[in-house]
């Protein structure tokens, strides 16, 4: 339980870190997309004996780089190729996964079982999150600027090409970190609704990184104890509160929310400028 | 500001889209500092493609262009090479402020970290003063109007302590006040030796400011000063049919309305031209012969 909790903040600490980045961008889909196409590298991974992050971040980067490719050389656009993409990949996983023989449970992989996470794959999990997160917050004005403007970055010099697969890398192992707590379903949940938590309640890049973070945690940690309490589907009770606090913020966020908003409006009637 | 002026040179340069189509061809220019040149030419004549060829963004097929005599990669790794965008290149629900805006100028500067120093902080400082934009600073920038979104950017611009500055339709969507003061900005670093390249397609303000213009269509039609290139002659060859012309007839203007012209526009400035180059000018100086010549034919 206590191993549960840890992991499982730590999980939310990452994702919600690079949600920021995904939202800002428009890359929400390619987090969904990315989450689906790791489930062939998992089953290849299992099969020969490597451990699962390996195959699951080859898949997820394999997924975004064909993805563009795709688009680049076709008249399609890239919201369909990924949708192409990302079910032919989960497809292409299934078909496999029930060909193998194997005591992986399906349902762990998808939904995620994180009170039931072993010591090791614990302490796994904590270090590949911690250095995550600590490479996504040192590079965070990079991905900021080539997000924001390509242009820019490229009159610096700066590598934008690598920033962006550096991105994507990101992506994807936090993907694998995540599939223990939520599974590969509702991984998208903690890719985007921190974010946009974030972006509801500041116009300031690192407030927006922090409160997003740490609304992150704190739902994460009250939905494992809800779904302790209540037996419920952790995953499933995770991903419930970080919806209920974004409708919240959709609410009541001081400058962005709909309360905040229609005072602010009531504020320039009564006295226009 | 006194280091050895800047040269910029664009040398046979031809692009070529994916499809093969050539979008520039064999386009040829020489500028050195400080100087203010227009780049002017239709939509699709090449233009942005130019820029983007001088800012290393797509590469020549052949041709090349060099700052200082040295290749653009070079030349943007010492971040001489600045860049002011078009409005619709950037997403203003961004969560920046304008202060961060400006800082992104420096990061060229800065070490992996991307950790401000004193130094960084001044000079954003100085940027953002200079443009009048100091006292907007915590702003997030899609709550500014038109004209301080083009000063933030142009802050940008000057921490980043660029000397090659380009800027893509300047005066789009901003007021006369403001074009005015980016007008009076970019004299003052043509002044410290920059070259500052504008795309524009608002033909009024060129001869206003700019000492130098480049004509394009598809290829360089022609370059040089003002005075020279930017005659109504080589405007038809770069325009085409593109161009609308309304001739003041010697009966309207001279008997009819008691020699007054009036000419009422939109925000674009109109380009008049009279005999012998420009009738209005706002930078006389130097020119008082010309003056004297045509007070006498009157």
């Amino acid at each position: 339980m206590r191993d549960a909790l840890w992991v499982g903040m730590m999980v939310a600490a990452t994702c919600a870190m690079l949600s920021c980045f995904l939202v800002l961008r428009g890359w929400s889909l390619m987090g969904d997309a990315v989450s689906h196409a790791v489930l062939p590298g998992i089953v290849v991974a299992y099969g020969v004996g490597l451990p699962l992050a390996v195959g699951a971040f080859v898949a997820g980067l394999f997924c975004s780089i064909a993805t563009g490719f795709i688009q680049r050389n076709s008249r399609v656009k890239k919201d369909t190729v990924m949708g192409v993409v990302f079910t032919g990949m989960f497809a292409l996983g299934l078909v496999m996964f029930s060909r193998m023989e194997s005591d992986l449970h399906l349902d762990h992989i998808l939904l995620g079982n994180i009170l039931g996470i072993s010591r090791s794959q614990a302490l796994q999990t904590l270090i590949l999150g911690a250095v995550l997160l600590v490479v996504t917050w040192v590079k965070r004005r990079d991905l900021l600027l080539v997000s924001f403007d390509r242009g820019q970055a490229k009159v610096l010099a700066l590598p934008e090409r690598l920033l962006d697969y550096l991105l994507l890398s990101l992506l994807s192992l936090a993907i694998v970190v995540s599939l223990q707590a939520v599974g590969l379903i509702l991984v998208v949940a903690m890719l985007v609704t921190p974010g946009s938590v974030g972006l509801l309640w500041t116009d300031r890049f690192d407030r927006m990184l922090l409160i997003a973070v740490g609304s992150a945690v704190a739902s994460t940690a009250s939905g494992i104890l809800i779904s302790y309490h209540l037996d419920a589907s952790t995953g499933g009770c995770i991903v419930l509160v970080q919806a209920l606090v974004f409708c919240a913020s959709l609410a009541f966020a001081p400058k962005y929310g709909w309360l905040g908003r229609h005072m602010n409006r009531r504020k320039g009637k009564e006295n226009p400028v | 500001m006194t280091e050895a002026p800047f040269d910029l040179a664009v040398e046979g340069v031809s692009v070529a889209y994916a499809n093969g189509h050539l979008a520039l061809r064999d386009a040829s220019f020489h500028l050195s500092g400080g100087t203010i040149c227009a780049l002017v030419g239709v939509n699709g004549s090449g233009k942005s493609t130019l820029f983007k060829s001088i800012m290393g963004f797509v590469k020549p097929v052949s041709g090349h262009v060099t700052i200082n005599g040295a290749a653009v990669k070079v030349a943007l790794k010492r971040n001489v090479v600045a860049y002011v965008p078009q409005a619709e290149e950037v997403d203003w629900d961004f969560p920046v402020s304008v202060a961060d805006v400006a800082m992104m100028g420096r990061y060229g500067r800065m070490n992996f970290l991307r950790i401000p120093s004193a130094t960084d902080k001044t000079k954003v400082e100085e940027a953002l003063r200079r443009v009048s934009m100091w006292d907007f600073r915590d702003r997030q920038i899609g709550e500014l109007s038109g004209g301080q979104k083009k000063r933030v950017f142009l802050a940008r611009a000057l921490a980043q302590e660029g000397r090659v500055i380009l800027l893509d339709e300047p005066f789009t969507g901003v007021d006369v006040k403001t074009e005015q003061a980016i007008i009076d900005l970019l004299r003052e670093l043509r002044a410290e030796g920059c070259i500052i390249l504008v795309s524009t397609h608002n033909l009024g303000s060129v001869p206003e400011f700019c000492d130098q213009v480049v004509l394009i269509n598809r290829t360089v039609l022609g370059y040089g000063p003002t005075s020279e290139v930017f005659t109504e002659d080589n405007l038809s060859k770069a325009f085409g049919g593109a161009l609308r012309h309304f001739h003041f007839e010697h009966s309207t203007v001279q008997d009819h309305d008691g020699r007054a012209i009036r000419v009422l526009t939109d925000d674009e400035r109109p380009l008049v031209f009279g005999k012998d180059g420009h009738l209005e000018y706002k930078d006389r100086e130097g020119r008082e012969d010309i003056l004297r010549q045509r007070e006498e034919e009157t």
